[in-house]
């Protein structure tokens, strides 16, 4: 497995559809993006992210309902995959293994 | 305003790929909303901007690849051509009135569009088509400016030697141009043409053997293949001895092709120019270097690059300054020549009042219109029929729309099937047009055919049948597909009424066609009918026209006592023209209390010695006929009413006239005669004592059969005339030609007239079995409650009288209007009543309820059982 193709956004964004299943779709996820971040964030970027990761098979998606503030247009409703669960908790590991092999003073220093 | 910047949304969807479009709007306006509410609408809006423009990605721009990008798989094409099929079959009467009306439509436009192309194309085929002109001269006459072709003798030599502008000139003589041609004791009568040498050259004659320049020898003769077939058959004619008018042998120098129909210059076989002066010594005498005397014609072919107007006001002059010596010439006939071009030779022919006025360009015209009439009479049917049964089709556009098809696919599956239609049609047109030409030929005197190898004829026809299959089926497309599923499905639509009204439209568009034709045909017919009974002032039944010729001058006395023995011919007369023409006509007479302008007056002259009133069967208004017991009758004259009029003679026995350096003195009148065209006023015409005998004028013995007679006739021809074949015209058939040209309009407009008819007949009888078939249950209903046959009938054959009504009183004024146009052109003719109009009402109310009638009475006599058992 090739981890290197998931970009850092991209792993922002699979997160947050897994956070917001199964109501997980661009303007929730930007909303909820900028309100984690305080950056503003387009929902054009985080709907290409999603395409992409759409693309890799770590989600998939499905027209969910329309609603009045649409115009009555439908959303696309993504959830995570197996494969797209697998390759958060590959990255989550990874993770977890580099900040466990930090010496615990250092990171006294940063507090 | 909840609304986000429209602005910004339509550039979004410019360049978003429409696949994308609904998420990508959808999430755009929920944010929208969301930041209002958060941020205030100025900022939202301004976000708005920011996100859209943030989609400029490649990733929203690329479109999505079509699912089929080529489709290999054709099932839906060979539905619709199933379905389109399936439907022909189902409805085999509408089908078979669909195409056969688009098919006699496109046929007949074919035939009319292959007559045009055959007009337009005359002459085209010689190669100097752009240089080639006939020299033409206007004169006044009477206060009246004419045009002729008829010019001097010495043009020719004069152009040629003294003006450079021509690359070529060629005289030629303007007579009926019939000889005797004969070979080894075979005789033959053909029409010739003495022309300049240049001629060959000029006209690009296709010289197949012999000569290239053919005409040099003063005693040669050029045969077209035809006439070399039938001189010599098979033999090679080159070099070979043709002895003309049993006078002269002539060497056929060469064979040329011969000339197409619609070319202007036509011959069997052509002879030198110079050849005429060696046979007639009268030309030397007369004619050589006079510059009065019009009786020949020429053409020329100007260097290229040489600009006609020029030429035209050079050459302009060239008559009148040879005539300047004659006052009258001078002040009040200025003779002016002007140059016609080729182009203009066949369509553009006449002259009025020296300005070119048109000619048979006319009916080229009005036949178009005709064509394209009944092409669109045919699509307007094939419109009507298919909106008409478009309720029985508009559940399947419902279910098709159902399942899923767009309004594009729906358009394209009936206009698919309309050019599908056409095709068909067009094959059947193809054949009726094939089976009908040689018919058409024979009408039009032509010998056109279909170029099936001519690319040009197929990218016509193509065009042509795609332009009919699109506009018959675009009305149908566009409306059929314009129905809302839901309600088709829900059975609620009703197409019946909302549709009539531009069907109704259609129908009479139809049917304002057909009745302006019928009108316009039954005026033409009026009009010959008119020529026909005119009076003609002579008996031309049982009277013979036989070319003099100078062994039968010689003998005339002997032949006409050997003839009178017979007992088949009871008078025989000489003249200078056949009694259905007349050939020559002359100023210069001078009468009693005529003035000097008067000598420019225009007279016919018919020249004769003895018997002519007899020999013709004319009754006599006052006096006698030329008496050879009156030795003074060799000055004498008669007169018709019209020169009687024109001399303003009280009391015209007797006067004494002045014509030609002699005095005559008048001893008869005669009627009007109508010798030239029966539908202008009689010109005025004196009948005088001369021998330019051209003519022999024979009246058969009432109380003998014309065959016999011309039996009894032959041998003592024959024995006078030795090398001439006995030809011998009746006057009655002449006469009947001269109303050849109307006839052939009236003919061919009746032929178009009756078509639309036809044609709209079929779509007013497949119209009304629709509408029988729509209103079933609603007759079923009025016949319980006791509505009679008649009562039904009327009922379905009111709304289509009413049309006819409309269509005719829309009609009448536009086809008086033109015919008026039409007579215009005629001095005899009728005056337009109003019993035509009410005649072709009634003929056009008679053809719609029988046609409609039997669809109507079997609506009517349906058993309401049937009709009502279903609910």
């Amino acid at each position: 497995m090739r981890r290197s193709d998931l970009g850092e956004f991209e792993e922002v964004v699979l997160l947050a559809v897994a956070a917001l299943s199964p109501k997980a779709y661009s303007v929730m996820i930007a909303e909820e993006l900028e309100r984690e971040t305080g950056n503003s964030v387009s929902t054009g970027a985080v709907h290409a992210a999603l395409q992409r990761l759409e693309q890799k098979g770590y989600l998939t998606s499905q027209l969910g309902e329309a609603t009045a503030e649409r115009g009555g247009r439908r959303k696309r409703l993504f959830t995570v995959t197996a494969l797209g669960g697998r390759v958060l908790s590959d990255v989550r590991a990874v993770r977890n293994r580099l900040w466990d092999r930090i010496i615990p003073n250092i990171r006294l220093e940063w507090s | 305003m909840k609304t986000p910047p429209r602005l910004a949304d339509r550039l979004l969807r410019l360049f978003c790929a429409p696949h994308l479009r609904e998420e990508v709007l959808g999430d755009l306006h929920e944010r929208y909303v969301l930041r209002v509410e958060r941020l205030g609408k100025t900022r939202a809006r301004r976000r708005y901007w920011r996100d859209v423009l943030a989609y400029v990605r490649p990733e929203f721009i690329k479109r999505k690849p079509d699912q089929f990008p080529t489709p290999t798989n054709t099932t839906m094409i060979r539905n619709y051509v199933k379905v389109a099929f399936r439907n022909l079959v189902k409805n085999k009467a509408y089908s078979a009135i669909n195409i056969g009306g688009l098919s006699v439509g496109m046929a007949v436009a074919m035939l009319i569009g292959l007559w045009i192309n055959d007009e337009l194309s005359a002459n085209k085929h010689h190669k100097h088509y752009e240089t080639l002109y006939q020299v033409k001269m206007s004169q006044t006459f009477d206060g009246h400016r004419g045009t002729q072709d008829a010019i001097p003798f010495p043009l020719g030599e004069e152009l040629k030697t003294k003006y450079q502008d021509f690359k070529a000139v060629a005289m030629y003589d303007r007579g009926e141009g019939q000889h005797s041609l004969v070979v080894s004791n075979q005789k033959f009568l053909k029409h010739g043409v003495f022309i300049g040498e240049d001629a060959v050259d000029m006209f690009s004659l296709t010289v197949l053997d012999g000569d290239k320049a053919p005409l040099k020898e003063p005693y040669s003769i050029v045969l077209s293949d035809e006439t070399a077939h039938t001189l010599f058959g098979s033999q090679n004619p080159i070099g070979k001895v043709v002895k003309l008018d049993n006078s002269v042998d002539l060497k056929v120098t060469a064979v040329v092709a011969k000339q197409p129909t619609n070319a202007t210059l036509q011959f069997d076989y052509l002879l030198p120019w110079q050849l005429q002066e060696k046979i007639y010594n009268w030309i030397g005498k007369y004619h050589k270097t006079n510059w009065g005397n019009n009786s020949w014609g020429v053409f020329v072919q100007l260097k290229d690059g040489i600009d006609p107007a020029q030429t035209n006001a050079k050459i302009k002059d060239v008559v009148l300054a040879h005539l300047s010596n004659d006052p009258n010439v001078r002040k009040l006939v200025k003779p002016a020549l002007f140059l016609h071009p080729m182009a203009k030779w066949r369509l553009y022919s006449e002259f009025a009042e020296g300005e070119n006025t048109g000619g048979f360009i006319r009916y080229v015209r009005l036949f178009g219109v005709f064509g394209l009439f009944i092409l669109i009479i045919a699509c307007i049917n094939f419109m009507n029929l298919s909106t008409a049964r478009s309720e029985k089709r508009a559940k399947e556009v419902g279910v098709r729309k159902a399942v899923g098809s767009g309004r594009k696919q729906l358009i394209g599956q009936f206009l698919s099937e309309s050019t599908l239609i056409a095709i068909l049609a067009l094959v059947l047109a193809l054949g009726i047009v094939l089976i009908s030409l040689p018919a058409f030929n024979t009408l039009t005197e032509k010998t056109m055919a279909i170029e099936f190898g001519n690319p040009i004829f197929w990218a016509v026809v193509v065009v042509f049948t795609l332009f009919t299959g699109l506009l018959a089926g675009s009305y149908p497309a566009l409306y059929l597909s314009s129905f809302n599923p839901v309600k088709i499905l829900k059975g609620g639509i009703h197409i019946g009424k909302s549709a009539s009204l531009p069907r109704k439209t259609l129908v009479v568009v139809q049917f304002t066609f057909s009745v302006a034709l019928m009108i316009g045909t039954v005026i033409i017919y009026e009009q010959i009918q008119y020529g026909k009974n005119r009076p003609a002032g002579f008996t031309n039944k049982g009277l013979l026209s036989v070319p003099a010729s100078s062994n039968l001058m010689t003998h005339f006395e002997a032949l006409r006592a050997e003839l009178l023995a017979t007992g088949a011919v009871s008078s025989i007369c000489q003249t200078n023209s056949p009694p259905t023409e007349i050939w020559s006509s002359n100023t210069g007479w001078e009468w009693k209390g005529s003035t000097p302008e008067d000598k420019s007056a225009i007279f016919t002259t018919i020249t004769t010695n003895y018997d002519y009133i007899k020999t013709m069967g004319i009754t006599l208004k006052e006096g006698r006929d030329f008496s050879r017991e009156f030795a003074t009758d060799s000055s004498g004259v008669i007169l018709n009413e019209s020169a009687v009029k024109r001399m303003g003679l009280k009391h015209p026995l007797g006067e004494r006239l002045r014509w030609a350096e002699k005095d005559r003195t008048v001893v008869g009148v005669v009627p009007d005669l109508v010798m030239e065209s029966p539908y202008q006023a009689i010109r005025p015409l004196t009948i005088v004592f001369e021998n330019w005998t051209s003519y022999l004028d024979v009246r058969i013995n009432p109380a003998i059969a014309p065959a016999v007679a011309i039996q009894k006739m032959t041998p003592i021809f024959d024995k006078y005339n030795p090398g001439f074949p006995f030809d011998y015209k009746f006057a009655d058939t002449e006469y009947e030609k001269k109303f050849n040209y109307e006839e052939f309009i009236g003919n061919l407009s009746a032929i178009v007239c009756v078509l639309a008819i036809f044609i709209s007949c079929l779509g007013l009888f497949g119209l009304a079995s629709f509408m029988a078939e729509q209103r079933t249950k609603e007759i079923g209903i009025r016949k319980v409650l006791g509505a009679s046959i008649a009562n039904v009938w009327g009922l379905l054959s009111r709304d289509f009288i009413q049309l006819v009504i409309i269509a005719a009183v829309v009609a009448s004024p536009i086809a008086w209007y033109a015919m008026q146009k039409w007579l215009d052109e005629y001095t005899y003719r009728i005056n337009i009543g109003i019993s035509v109009f009410l005649i072709v009402l009634v003929a056009a109310l008679l053809i719609t309820l029988v046609t409609i009638s039997y669809q109507a009475i079997k609506a009517a006599l349906m058993n309401p059982v049937k009709s009502l058992r279903s609910e």
